[in-house]
Order: structure tokens, then sequence, then C-alpha cells
């Protein structure tokens, strides 16, 4: 097919065949107007408000559904379309309540715009000013109907993108409007709280209320951030007006989020001015927290930190990092606590993902995500299992409902009614816990019906022949009888994402034990091996974390066994670079892990604790024995942002700066480090994490010399070879997947494509256990599918400071 | 009882089974909503809510384009017809003589849009074509009873005389 060219208001332009006349214009910097248009919707056409002319085309066009065509000529603001542009504005405005003063979308209200650039007052038509509902029964948004000027945009995202299906348009003629079944209150319909339909209304007929009476979008400032809650990391915009937060919007060029967001990133951001904040240090005297100076409290730590030392060793001290804070506060804090002389750093967030880390390292060699977000929506198939990345990780859910869209056959295999059961080809409503033998049986049927990858599985795997015993047992007959599925639905699945071209697995990084644990995980990266499905672009095998920055504290070495990206302390000459840069002498005895020193019934030997925004109290399996433990330590230090279970049963209580007060890099779960600006002054004595270590260090007498958080990255890249290339400067422009070797690479979208971290792609002959089946903890596959879980659990404690507390239909926040 | 509570009683009755039998040979297949719902609604005489949400779920479709769609088509009925049938003649002869203010009348007095029933579920407005008594036109009928000759003060008057 040749390109098209052709002339618009004078310019010449050459375009692909396909492209509507409103997409070529955009291309030339020419704004056409438009309301019902929106990139990612099918076009409706609706508004005419895009109308340009044609030359010897009879009537106007709408550019936004009108393609181009060889020798065009168009003009887009000639007399006629103005004309009648202002006949669509004045036909708007005759119903339409002209609250310009109050309303809270003037100065970025398409309509008001709009009339303002053509010249529209006031309506030449008379019209009766509607009398539809306003419902602000729900906590975050009004919808006031009066406004609607019907361009269906909200309906599109909620219907086709979200795919939570919460309003539509509703009767017909004058009283025709968008809203839930019934015309419920949003707040009894399977509104999910996304806000996506406000962020794409063109006029003020959805205001989140938050913003009510705050502030002019002129007068605020736009600060880009990540998103404090999960992993997926999606890139928001803080508003910022007299150090205050009062709003958020979706960055729309943003790779991983693409301009949407969940209920977390649009609403969940005002724990930051809760009023629980801890706004000095505090420490514990008679059983009671007092205020102290820093002095007082950075004095108090390190002589007891000295003393616990000197009387039991180095050992007895042991530090948790965070999921939630930092790479850079992750980094420094590892390094502080080996730099005391001991490898006792873990993070302590949800056992679960260490299953799964386990299940990825074995079978690939390294436990981060092989593909990027993003690429799932390009895929052939996918089969969603043991997860509900519909309240887990939303903006994955989005994209799978986008592959689904495209034609990608989509199997969900999992035992409850989700709403992606909607959208998909093949619905498994398996027994909960017999994932692993679906997922085996599936195997089988690939490997029966001679649909695997032979010449993948000969170049880049082992253990074939194993595993093929153990799946040979697993026909669709029998998994059919442990599963409750029938045979032909296992046929089918299989067949399904076996025959793609491309096929993607998603799952969650809490695997439960019921499900398998890591034997589940490496079921699943068995099904990738034996397709080809890894290493190539959207394939492989996603299971998200929790927290948000779970993969980056990881990458900072806040690990027992290694430092910054998995290189290995049993490696002298990895003891040798790290104590050489640090000027201390790293010790060569492996730390314990977070696991084994709660372990019950174990004396772990640790007498002094220092906690950087952990909660293990309140996230641990076994709270009351945790708590135990921590009140039988000499001493225990807390950072946090709220005083948690585990803060106050502290000695010494150290306020934290909240993301949006600090200036830091965060690692999604595609491996993409991402730059956070500081928004907002921490309130009261609030000092960075960061800030806070580097002066601690100073009066333990070591030397760091560290201006910001630049020059704290600038030193971990220059000792990770898979973070050497990035630096602030260049995520100023945007974030980058590790490994990223050197400055000029581009990052690695996906992993593994000419071999795996372990050489070769290692296949486990796993088998199912009913007893674990039977084992049931009341966690379904994915625990996030049933409420409040240690992987939420940090997540949990700013949540309930947020407003979005009151979202009742979702188990995660 | 309030009228919401009545509907509300009303639609207890709802026997889902019935709407199972009428949806079964149409799953999976969404195109087919429109014919479902007319089904439904020949089953019922209007569409219960019940009877929506299960076809919604049984469907999968969301509940709001289901309600969208039925708002749209004047075909489907949202609540049962009233105890009483109002059927406006829109003949020639009742036009003429003055139907449309008559409709308009009872418009006013009931509350309610032609086509729809009021929250009590007492009346039902309708229109009709010529219902051959033109001599006495304009002309209504409720239920099974004649109006004739009719001016749109006498309205009041004829429908407080049902009970
Ligand atoms: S907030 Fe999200 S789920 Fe709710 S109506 Fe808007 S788009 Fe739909
Ligand atoms: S509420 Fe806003 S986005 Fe939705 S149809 Fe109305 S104007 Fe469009
Ligand atoms: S999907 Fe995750 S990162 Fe994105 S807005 Fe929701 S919680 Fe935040
Ligand atoms: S933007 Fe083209 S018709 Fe609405
Ligand atoms: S026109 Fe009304 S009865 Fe004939």
């Amino acid at each position: 097919m040749s390109a098209i060219n052709l002339t618009i208001d004078g310019r010449e332009i050459e375009v692909a065949p396909g492209t509507t006349i409103l997409q070529a214009a955009r291309q030339l910097g020419i704004d056409i107007p438009t309301f019902c248009y929106d990139p990612e919707l099918a076009p409706n056409g609706a508004c005419r408000i895009c109308v340009v002319e044609v030359e010897k085309a009879r009537a106007l066009v709408a550019s936004c559904v009108a393609p181009v065509g060889p020798g065009m000529v168009v003009h887009t603001e000639s007399d006629r379309v103005v004309s009648a542009r202002k006949s669509v504005l004045s036909l708007l405005l005759a119903n339409h309540p002209l609250d310009c003063i109050t309303c809270e979308k003037t100065g970025e209200c398409k309509l008001q715009d709009y009339c303002y650039r053509y010249d529209v007052a006031s309506s030449e038509y008379v019209g009766a000013i509607k009398d539809l509902s306003y419902d602000d029964t729900n906590a975050f948004f009004v919808r006031d109907m009066n406004k609607c000027i019907l361009c269906g945009i909200c309906v599109g995202k909620c219907q086709d993108v979200v795919g939570a299906g919460a309003i539509d348009f509703v009767k017909r003629g004058f009283v025709t409007n968008v809203g839930p079944g019934f015309e419920d209150p949003i707040e009894d319909s399977s509104c999910v709280f996304c806000g996506m339909c406000i962020d794409n209304c063109p006029v003020g007929a959805l205001i989140p209320k938050y913003v009510t009476g705050k502030g002019r979008p002129w007068q605020t400032e736009s600060v880009p951030a990540v998103c404090p809650y999960c992993s997926l990391g999606c890139n928001i915009n803080l508003h910022i007006k007299d150090n205050e937060v009062i709003g958020v919007s979706p960055v729309e060029e943003s790779p991983v989020n693409r301009g949407h967001l969940c209920v977390q990133g649009k609403f969940g951001w005002d724990f930051v001015h809760s009023g629980d904040r801890i706004t000095a240090p505090l420490v514990k005297s008679d059983g009671v927290f007092v205020e102290v100076s820093w002095e007082e409290a950075l004095d108090y730590i390190v002589d007891s930190i000295k003393d616990v030392q000197s009387r039991f060793g180095p050992d007895a001290l042991m530090g948790l990092g965070s999921p939630k804070a930092s790479n850079e506060d992750n980094y420094l804090f590892q390094k502080l606590i080996r730099s005391l002389g001991t490898n006792n750093v873990d993070s302590y967030t949800c056992h679960c993902h260490a299953s799964s880390v386990d299940g990825m390292v074995e079978a690939f060699g390294n436990a981060a995500a092989t593909n990027s977000i993003a690429e799932v929506a390009e895929t052939g198939a996918v089969l969603v299992i043991g997860a509900n990345p519909e309240e887990s990780h939303p903006i994955l859910d989005y994209r799978v409902r986008e592959a689904a869209q495209k034609g990608a056959e989509l199997v969900v295999a999992v035992p409850d009614m989700v709403k992606l059961v909607d959208v998909s080809d093949h619905y498994l409503p398996l027994k909960q816990g017999t994932e692993l033998a679906l997922v085996n049986g599936l195997a089988n049927v690939i490997i029966a019906e001679d649909l695997l990858d032979k010449a993948f599985v000969e170049k880049r795997t082992e253990g074939f022949d194993q595993f093929k015993k153990t799946v040979d047992k697993y026909t669709p007959e029998h998994v059919a009888e442990i599963t409750g599925l029938t045979a032909e639905e296992i046929r089918a699945a299989a067949r399904a994402y076996a025959s793609a071209e491309k096929a993607a697995i998603v799952s969650d990084a809490a695997v439960n034990k019921q499900t398998g644990g890591a034997d589940f995980v490496k079921a699943l990266a068995n099904l990738a091996l034996l397709t080809g499905n890894v290493g190539r672009e959207s394939t492989g095998v996603y299971l998200p974390y929790g927290e948000n920055n779970l993969q980056g504290s990881a990458d900072m070495g806040v690990h027992p066994n290694n430092v910054t990206c998995y290189q290995h302390l049993k490696d002298e000459k990895v003891r040798e670079k790290f104590s050489r840069a640090w000027g201390v002498r790293i010790s060569e005895n492996y730390g314990l892990s977070a696991a084994e020193a709660f372990e019950a019934g174990k004396n772990s030997g640790i007498k002094a604790m220092y906690i950087m925004g952990e909660n293990p109290v309140a996230c641990g399996g076994d709270k009351a024995q945790i708590a135990d433990y921590m009140k039988n330590l000499d001493f225990l230090v807390v950072q946090d942002i709220f005083m948690t279970e585990t803060a106050s049963l502290a000695d010494v209580v150290l306020p934290a700066a909240a993301f949006a007060e600090k200036l830091g890099t965060y690692t999604n779960s595609e491996r993409r480090v991402q730059l956070n600006q500081p928004a907002l002054e921490p309130p009261g004595e609030v000092f960075p994490d960061w800030a806070v270590l580097v002066e601690l260090a100073e009066w333990f007498g070591f030397e760091w010399d560290f201006a910001g958080p630049e020059e704290v990255f600038a030193e971990l890249a220059s000792l990770t070879p898979d973070y050497a290339g990035i630096s602030y400067q260049r995520l100023s422009e945007g974030g980058l997947q590790w490994p990223c070797p050197a400055d000029d690479h581009p990052g690695t979208k996906f992993l593994y494509q000419d071999s795996f971290s372990r050489g070769l792609g290692l296949f486990s002959a796993v088998e199912y256990d009913p007893e674990a089946e039977a084992e049931s903890d009341g966690h379904s596959a994915a625990c996030c599918t049933s409420g409040g879980h240690s992987c939420r659990c940090l997540s949990e404690t700013i949540t309930r400071r947020s407003v979005i507390s009151a979202f009742k239909n979702s188990c995660c926040v | 009882m309030s009228s919401e509570a009545e509907v509300a009683d009303i639609n207890q009755d709802i026997d889902l089974s019935q709407v199972d039998s009428i949806v079964e040979p149409y799953l999976g297949k969404k195109e087919m909503l429109i014919p479902v719902m007319q089904k439904v609604q020949e089953h019922f005489g209007y569409l219960p809510r019940p009877a929506m949400e299960h076809v919604a779920r049984r469907m999968r479709i969301p509940l709001s384009r289901l309600y969208g769609v039925t708002t749209f088509y004047a075909q489907f009925k949202m609540k049962p017809r009233g105890r009483y049938i109002i059927r406006v003649c829109k003949g020639t002869a009742c036009h003429i003589s003055g139907s449309p203010k008559i409709a308009e009348r009872i418009e006013e007095i009931l509350g309610i849009p032609g086509g729809e029933t009021t929250d009590d579920l007492k009346f039902t407005l309708e229109e009709v074509a010529c219902i051959g008594a033109c001599a006495l036109a304009p002309v209504i009928m409720i239920n099974d009873n004649p109006h004739g000759r009719l001016t749109p003060d006498k309205m009041k008057e004829i429908l407080d005389s049902y009970e």
C-alpha cells in the first residue's frame, strides 16, 4: 500500500492509508477541536465539533472518522467550518448550566475553551436546562449529568479499557445521560473508582471531590511522581498548591500506564497529609514516647547499637529494609548495616513473594520479570491463572483486556468469576488449589498433541525428559477429575496457549502454599519453555509484586546473601569490590534472613533491630509471636511515616518522608527504574530516609559523602553492572529497564533473548500435592484475591489513612 | 405501601428459572441481546429488575449496558403495566377534535409521559389508532370503558373515579 499525499491548510503531508484527517492534521501540529474523539476508543463521530471542509466534497466531514484520500485538499478553519462549529457549540450551550465561575473544570474545560476560541458567548437557541441526576453519594467524585455533553468517552473507558462496565448511555432523547444501570448511585454499581472517566471527561460533569475549591489548574504546579502502591509503578503527576497535593492525573505518555490509573493511584495519595504522620523523632521513656531532637535520637541509636554489638558481636544487629522506600534509601540502608559488620539485612514483606522468586530463579536464573507490561497487549494468547489482576494490578488487567480486544485468545483459569471472564474465550473455573495440576495438564496436552516448540526445547532448555515423565501422568481426564473441569476444556485451553505465535502467562508473585508456591511458579515456567514463549517480545511469565519498590529493594541488596543486583557474597571478588568502594570490611558470614530471624522457638541471636518502613508485627504470620520477639529485643529503632504496630514497640521512632516529599528512584515489576521528584516540603522535623541514613552513618563515624540522592545513585550504579548505564540525567527523560550496562544502552525490554541467566532454561518435574489443596488457609491462589494479606500489608498501612479505605468492593485497599 | 416497595414485592416473585430457559440458547451470543430481552418481556409483560440482573450475569454483559439498551428502545417497559390502561385515541377524528390536548392534560395529572406507568402502578398511558367511536371524538378507553366528547377539564374527575 502506498502512502497518501494530501494538503491541509495549504501544507502538504504524506501519511499511511487509513489515517484519519484528524490524525494527519495533528501530525502537522494543526489543532482541530474534538469532544468525542479519544485515540484509544473506537471513534463514534457523535459531536461534530471536528468537522473540516474537504474541497469537492458536498458536506463538511467529521475529521475524526473520515480517512484521508489521495490529493485531498482540506481546510480546517474555513468560514463554513467555523460557522458549523459555532452551531455545535451553540446547541450544546442551549441546555448547559453556565456555571463557569464556580465550576471546577474552568481552565481545562473543552467546551469553555472552544466557546472562547470561536467567540460563542451564549446560545442562539432557547433550550431547557436539564434537571438530571447529581450523584455525590460516593467518597471520590461527583457526577453532574446536567453538564454532560454526551461525548461517550467515559463510557468507552469504563466499558472497554477498564472493563468495569459501570456506566453506559441510558434513556433516549432529552433525558439521555450516562450512568449505571437503573440509574443507581455510582457507589452501588460495578464502579471501581479508577477515575479514568474523570480524567477524560472534556467538561465538568465528573469532578473528583478532593479538588473542590482547592485551586485552579493554572495555580497548581504539576510534579511527576511514581505511584506509591503496587509494583507496576504507574507514572502520575501530583498537582501541588501551597505545599499540598490537591489532585493527581495519570501521565499520558507513560510507557507503563499510558494515561491509565486505578483507584489507588488516582485517589490513594491523601495519606501524605494525614494528621497521623510522625513529625519528630520519638524516644520511649517509661513506656511513653516523647519528642526529642534529632541529635538526641541519633546519639541514643548509635550508643545503643554500639553497646549491643560490643556485648554480643556485630551479628547481634539486624536491619529490615523497605519495599516502599526508594532505591537510594534501600541502598544506603544495607550499606549502613553491612558497614556495621553484619550481613543481617533483609526485607520482611510477604513470604509468598519468596516462593515465586525461588521458582523463577530455578527455571531462568533470575527472578525479575521476563517481559514488559505493555507487551501483554500485543500478544496472541494470554493465560491468566492464580491471579486476579483486576484487583491486584489493574493496569495489567487493562492490558490483558486490550490483548483480548485485539484478538488474542484469553484463557482465564480462576476459581471465582472475575470480570476478566466477560472477555475471555476460555473460562476454566477450577477448584481452588488445583492450579498446578491444571498447568501440568496443559503441558501434557501440548506434548501429546505435538504443539511444543521442539527447536526451542532442544537448544535452549534442559531437564525435558524428566519433566515429560512427570506430566505424562497428567492426562486431561485425570486433571479433569482433580480440577473439576472437563477434559475437553483443558485440551482447548492448551491448544489456545500453545498455538498462538506469541503467548504470555499472567499470574501474581504472591502465590501461596495452597497453589503450590515455588512449584507452581516452576510449572508456569515449564509451560513457557515448552512452547518457546519466553525470550521473545510479548511472551513470558508475569509475576508482579505487591509493593511498589519490592523489585528495587531486592535489587539494592536488601538481602542477607547478596549485594546489589544479586551479586553474591560468596564471591570473593564481589566482597572485595564493595569493601574497597565502601572503605569497610564486608563480613564473610552469610546474614540471617528475616524468616530465619523470626522463626518461632529459635534463638536467632539478634539483640538489636533497625527497621526502615516495614511492619512485621502487623504483616507477619504469627503476629503475637513477632510482637513478643520485638519486645524481647534489647534495642529496636523504627523509621516510618506512621506509628505502626511495630513502631509502637520501638525504643526510638524516627519520622520518615513520604514518597511525595523526596527525590529518589523506584524500580517497578518490569525492571524499569523511574525517577520520583519531590513535590512537597516534608512536615515538621521530617527528613528523607537517605538523609537520615547519611547523618546516622556520620554519627557512627563513617565517611560518607553524599550531597543528595543523585550521588547515591551514581555510587550504586558504579557498583552494579545492570544499573551501570543508568543516571539521573537519563532518567529525567524517562525510565530505563535494567539490564542497562552502558550509557548508550537503551535498557532491556524483555529478558533471555539469547540465553537465560543460568544458561539453559530448566524444566522442573513438579507434582500437584492434594495435601496442599486440603490445607486451605483461606487464601486463594493469589493471596490478594481474598483480602487483607501481608503482601499488601504495607500498602494497607497507608490506605487506612486514605479516602480509598471507603472503597468497599476491593480487597486490596 | 410506597410504590417502590410495591415494585420490589412484585419483583420478588420473579421466577429466575424461567429467565434461565430463555437465556440458555443465547449464552455466548451477546449480539442476541435484543431478542432475549424481547422474550423476557413477553414472558413477564415488562422487564423486572431481577430478571435483567440475571440476564446480565448469565450473558456476561454489564448491567449498565443492558439497562442502556433497554431504555433506548421504546418497546421495552421497565415497569409492569398499571391496573388501568388508558388508551388515548390518536385517530384523525379524535386528533382534529383535540385528543392531543386530552393526552397532555392526562400527562399533567398523572405526571408521566405517554407510554409510561405511574409509580403507584395504577395507570399506564398509551395511544391507540382509531377505535371506531369517532362520533364521540375525542375518545379515550380506560381498560374496557370508553369515555367520549372529552374536554381537558373533565379529565381530573374521570381519572379520580378510578380507585
Ligand atoms: S471511576 Fe472508573 S469504573 Fe468508575 S465509572 Fe469511572 S471509569 Fe468506570
Ligand atoms: S460525563 Fe463527560 S465524558 Fe462522560 S459522556 Fe458526559 S461529557 Fe462525555
Ligand atoms: S496499578 Fe499499581 S502502580 Fe498503577 S495506579 Fe494502581 S496501584 Fe498504582
Ligand atoms: S470529535 Fe469528531 S465527531 Fe466528535
Ligand atoms: S379517531 Fe378516535 S375513535 Fe376514531
